[in-house]
């Protein structure tokens, strides 16, 4: 790892939390690619060590949150309690269905919660005032 | 099992099966489904999923971590310059308008979408 390797994963490092920060991400999307390109690490090991930057990450970011009075504790701790039931489920669909068929389910998924969002984010006053005090 | 129980473990499972079958992303769906499903507003569903997120990054960590695929030294690296990242970027979150930052959100999962088409 040379200097250039180094200030890449510090920089992607504060981008991935800054991420996490704004979005209520874990960030793993930034840290996977980093670990990797940076890191020298390979696929496997990459998403496994980034799950555990996504947890001191995420930990640090809900202790923030709740700070500003913004975690719901119980029902965070609900969904991730039950998550690995999902992990799951997740690897019986990956063994059933084909694996071109949910990026495409999830991605239309994903695709939906975008047009949802946007339309709120962009519905003129009402919608936001609404928003504005609960957050 | 009470209706907002009910659609809590539905989050669950599909963000569990989510970041199971693509390796990340159990927060783009978290915080949608919370807003869209539980009434959340955008900073309440981003500060609530990171707290699932805690639970769900540790037991996959420490999974993870008996096959001994974790670099601690690694996860340090890229992970201490996250959290003053994390810091900051929740700070910032209070200041900007909820329209942006749900703006942006939606730009988020439009790019993750690509991701998984491409």
């Amino acid at each position: 790892m040379d200097g250039a390797d180094l200030a890449g994963a510090l920089a992607i490092g504060f981008a991935a939390g800054m991420s996490s920060g704004l979005l209520g991400i874990g960030g793993g999307v930034l840290f996977v690619p980093g670990l990797v390109l940076f890191l020298g690490e390979g696929q496997l090991e990459a998403e496994a060590t980034s799950l555990l930057a996504v947890a001191i990450v995420a930990l640090v970011g809900a202790w923030r949150q709740h700070g500003y009075g913004n975690v719901r504790l119980r029902d965070g701790l609900i969904v991730g309690g039950l998550a690995p039931v999902g992990v799951a489920l997740g690897v019986v669909m990956a063994n059933s269905v084909s694996e071109r068929a949910l990026e495409l389910g999830f991605a239309a998924v994903q695709l939906y919660f975008a047009w949802e969002l946007a339309q709120r984010a962009l519905r003129p006053d009402r919608a936001a005032a609404e928003q504005e005090p609960e957050g | 099992m009470s209706p907002r129980l009910g659609r809590l473990a539905v989050i669950a499972t599909a963000a569990g099966a989510f970041s199971g079958l693509f390796g990340v992303g159990g927060g783009t769906i978290i915080v949608p489904l919370l807003m869209l499903w539980l009434g959340y507003g955008y900073r309440e569903a981003t500060g609530t999923s990171l707290a699932a997120i805690v639970v769900i990054g540790a037991l996959a960590a420490g999974m993870h971590g008996l096959y001994g695929n974790v670099d601690v030294l690694d996860a340090l690296l890229i992970g201490l310059p996250a959290v003053a990242g994390v810091v900051a970027g929740a700070a910032l979150q209070q200041r900007l308008p909820v329209r942006a930052v749900a703006g942006g959100f939606a730009l988020l999962l439009v790019a993750s979408a690509i991701a998984l088409i491409a």
